[in-house]
């Protein structure tokens, strides 16, 4: 089954709000220079998709949203990368790292839950952030487990430790803890290349749901999940920019030969 | 595994690579036997300790009932009127332990804590060398500490502290322990995967925030093992208590008098004068037993431990 | 920043957190090294008047200012070379066995499991397994042999663990190209393997040694004393064949052991005398690890597969 691209009108671009604007955003790993002054907009409650051959710089475009990068020495950015609506630019040193992770939900490749109870996994964003009431614990966590379409499953054994759910479980398990946040953006990094193809599939079902109330940013190496998610799609070649449009015009009509030639599969 | 040679070689040439081969395989089947044999003085040395401990404590239990030996509540083994209650000289062993762990365990947690998830690592080059050396420090030297260093600056603070007590020897005893504790601690939280780590990050937790709640329960086993271990060495310590704890037993739990433990009494018996098979000579591997099985419970405890936080990651 | 100013304060107080934990463990830390210095303080004001030639050439005596170090340290250091010649061996023949060759499994689980608890069965209970097995049972009696083979057996754990440890860092590949080129496993792992595993065993042999040479209450239980003004007949001598084994057989004291001597001395002068041979013994203890330390650092350096 795919969902294709024609179910969905293709409103001006003009008529789009941004959630989110990338200003010549380059990176440096030390010396070596990752990203190479990157612009880019990604619009509000849409998927754009990040799609190229490894070590294009991807993730570590993505990484820079929420300042993951921040944790490791010897990292910098350069330009500027702008959340809407109060157009506050996400890499200044004057932002607190804390306060964007707060704002901006990230999911991981390989499913990363806490070491404690499934109810606990989801609540935890809510205690750091002040939450102590336990009848409004138990409804967010109700809520983003509904939202993560995976409370039908854990509802009769939220006790239970995380480790025990399946691999597709758990990876939905950290979307609703990342949900329960109501994060203004939602990042995806390779979601689903650790799970099986069921797994996966409940997963892009899922990000189909989410993109009417929540923009999200994803990075996967599977084009055609690309092709079947979003709606958006940039690809990337050894840090730089290469091609940003409409999914299927990049799919279909794409304006440059490399962007053709990986799509085609000459390369990967 | 003979390369099929090109030219048919004479049969005495055969002959001579079969030998060869056979010499071989004896000479490095001997060479396996020889390593395997001293592996195996590994094994010969606990069958010893087992052996002669039971040897003599299995004669010491034909004259004093086993009962007697656990309930009674003296221990005067050298008296006309002799009593044999190793509760005494446990109460000691418990009271010091006690009193070392409850400074090294959150001492040594603590340092583990923020050497592997704070400090940099120039802090952290720096700091590790000096908990080795520190750990390195001969137990006799610690038990000279606590009798002229420890046990005045106490007897300031708490006024009528005899000059042997328990209090003394135990905080000496810790300070011993917390780089035992810390660098089994340390190696179970470095070993948690960054990436369990970024979880917790990328949700708006503070380094002590994801440290508490990813690292510390995902390292837990690692700890635990590091925490029996250290109740092991603390029960096993014999001349910090045999230097500043005195040598009276004294069925005590009060740290600020001093009391005798298992291992100062075998000490201070040893040191005299200990005629083969006399009362006082059986009475050492009595207390000896106790000592060694009380330990091996906990080594053995410790060790699953430590192998089940290896095999996760 | 868009963020509710009550987010803010949660964050601020969450960060105040960290930075109060940051202090607590720089206060541990500083806790450790005060102890440190105030040992050596101690040991240093107390002893230092004590340190000269004379103490450690002069045998232990009932007046404090004649009393030295000497029995003790001739002692100790002919016990090192008895526990050195027993343990080496016996530790890097088992490493290498349980490592290359000992087939994975129930009893080899049990050998290591055995391995891992010795390591920590008190230092007291080999006292007691050398009372019984070597002083009575084998008639060595409380002699420099009978302390060398004990503290051998002490500190084999020490020798095996990092034996083991300095041979799994060896990598595969290196077994396999040696193996392609028709070595038996005795010759990869003598030619190959053990060279390159040599500074970490090494590593692992110096700190098991420096163990042993602060270990006190294995010797005293065996029956070395601390009043003893001779030393060990020496292990050459002037007639054929010029080499003489009756030292093992000699009784002995050790640094450890004359530190426990002084130390249960009521007079204050023999705290001194203590102060001083700790004082010894901790640097010869310290100089030991410090090399032990070192070289685990150059060669972590040098070798980079």
């Amino acid at each position: 089954m795919t969902r294709m691209n024609d179910e969905r009108r293709k409103p001006d671009l003009s008529t789009l709000t941004p959630k989110a604007q990338v200003r010549d955003l380059s990176f440096f790993y030390g010396a070596k220079q990752a990203l190479k002054s990157i612009n880019l907009s990604v619009y509000d409650r849409k998927v754009t998709a990040l799609i190229g051959p490894s070590g294009c710089g991807k993730s570590t475009f993505l990484r820079c949203f929420n300042r993951m990068h921040d944790l490791y020495p010897g990292n910098r950015y350069q330009g500027e990368i702008r959340l809407f609506p109060d157009d506050v630019n996400l890499l200044s040193p004057q932002v607190d790292p804390i306060e964007v992770r707060m704002r901006l939900s990230m999911v991981f490749q390989k499913p990363n839950p806490f070491p404690k109870s499934i109810f606990e996994n989801v609540a935890y964003g809510l205690r750091i952030r002040g939450e102590r009431s336990r009848s409004v614990l138990i409804d967010r966590v109700e809520e983003a487990l509904k939202g993560a379409a995976l409370w039908n499953e854990v509802k009769e054994r939220l006790d239970d430790v995380a480790t025990t759910l399946s691999g597709g479980q758990q990876q939905r398990l950290c979307i609703a803890r990342a949900l329960a946040c109501d994060p203004e953006l939602l990042l995806f990094d390779e979601p689903t290349s650790a799970l099986d193809p069921i797994a996966t599939a409940s997963i892009e079902e899922l990000i189909h749901e989410l993109r009417e109330k929540i923009t999200i940013l994803i990075v996967t190496h599977n084009m055609q999940q690309a092709a079947r998610v979003s709606d958006f799609t940039a690809y990337m070649y050894l840090g730089d920019l290469v091609e940003f449009g409409w999914t299927d015009d990049v799919f279909f009509r794409p304006k440059q030969k490399q962007t053709e030639d990986y799509i085609t599969g000459r390369f990967g | 595994m003979e390369l099929a040679p090109s030219k048919p070689t004479s049969g005495i040439a055969n002959v001579g690579r079969l030998s060869r081969r056979r010499s071989r395989q004896i000479r490095e089947r001997a060479i396996e036997l020889l390593l395997m044999s001293a592996t195996l003085v590994a094994v010969a040395t606990t069958l010893g300790i087992v052996f002669i401990l039971l040897k003599e404590s299995l004669v010491f239990f034909r004259s004093v009932s086993i009962v007697d030996f656990l309930t009674d509540t003296q221990w005067t083994p050298l008296f006309s009127d002799p009593h044999f209650g190793i509760g005494v000289l446990l109460s000691g062993t418990l009271t010091s332990s006690a009193i070392a762990l409850a400074l090294a365990v959150p001492l040594g947690t603590v340092l583990a804590l923020y050497l592997s998830e704070f400090a940099s690592a120039r802090v952290r080059e720096t700091a590790k060398p000096i908990l080795e050396l520190l750990a390195g420090i001969p137990t006799i030297v610690f038990g000279y500490f606590a009798l002229f260093f420890v046990t005045p600056m106490l007897r300031t603070l708490i006024p009528g502290l005899p000059g042997f007590n328990l209090l003394s020897a135990g905080l000496v005893m810790g300070v011993m322990i917390v780089p035992y504790i810390s660098s089994i601690a340390e190696d179970a939280m470095r070993a948690v995967p960054m990436s369990l780590r970024e979880g917790a990050y990328a949700m708006g937790a503070t380094r002590l925030q994801t440290a508490l709640t990813v690292v510390v329960p995902a390292a837990f086993s690692g700890l635990a093992a590091a925490y029996i271990l250290a109740i092991s060495r603390a029960v096993g310590e014999t001349m910090i208590v045999a230097v500043a704890a005195g040598n009276q037993p004294n069925l005590t739990f009060n740290p600020t008098e001093q009391a005798a433990t298992i291992t100062a009494y075998i000490v201070q018996v040893a040191k005299g004068d200990l005629p083969h098979g006399s009362v006082g000579y059986q009475t050492i591997f009595a207390a000896g037993l106790t000592l060694f099985i009380l330990t091996f419970v906990f080594n053995l405890l410790g060790y699953w431990l430590r192998k089940r936080f290896r095999e996760v990651y | 920043m868009a963020v509710p100013v009550d987010l803010r304060r949660v964050i601020e107080r969450a960060k105040r957190r960290d930075v109060i934990f940051v202090v607590l463990g720089l206060a541990a830390l500083a806790f450790a090294l005060c102890t440190f210095v105030a040992l050596f303080a101690n040991m240093v004001s107390v002893g230092w008047s004590r340190l000269n030639p004379d103490f450690f050439t002069s045998f232990a005596s009932r007046r404090a200012e004649n009393a030295g170090i000497l029995a003790a340290w001739v002692g100790s250091l002919s016990v090192m070379i008895v526990t050195g010649l027993v343990a080496v061996p016996l530790g890097i023949a088992s490493g290498i066995y349980l490592e290359e060759y000992a087939p994975r499994n129930r009893m080899t689980a049990l050998i290591e499991i055995n391995i891992s608890n010795l390591a920590g069965v008190p230092s007291i209970v080999y006292g007691l397994l050398a009372l019984g097995m070597f002083v009575h049972y084998f008639q060595l009696g409380a002699s420099v042999l009978t302390a060398g083979l004990t503290l051998a057996l002490l500190i084999l754990p020490v020798v095996i663990v990092a034996t083991r440890e300095a041979i799994r860092a060896v990598p595969g590949a290196i077994r396999e190209a040696a193996y392609a080129l028709g070595a038996t496993r005795w010759q990869t792992v003598k030619d190959h393997v053990l060279q390159y595993s040599m500074p970490g065993i090494l590593t692992g042999v110096i700190i098991g040694l420096s163990r042993a040479i602060g270990e006190t209450a294995p010797i005293v239980t065996i029956g070395a004393v601390s009043f003893i003004a001779f030393l060990p007949p020496p292990p050459v001598s002037t007639t054929f064949p010029f080499l003489s084994f009756e030292w093992l057989w000699s009784p002995f004291t050790a640094m450890p052991i004359q530190i426990f001597g002084w130390t249960s001395r009521p007079e204050e002068a023999f705290q001194a005398n203590a102060s001083a041979a700790a004082l010894v013994l901790v640097l010869m203890t310290l100089a030991m690890n410090a090399v032990a330390i070192w070289l685990r650092y150059r060669l972590r350096r040098n070798l980079n597969w």
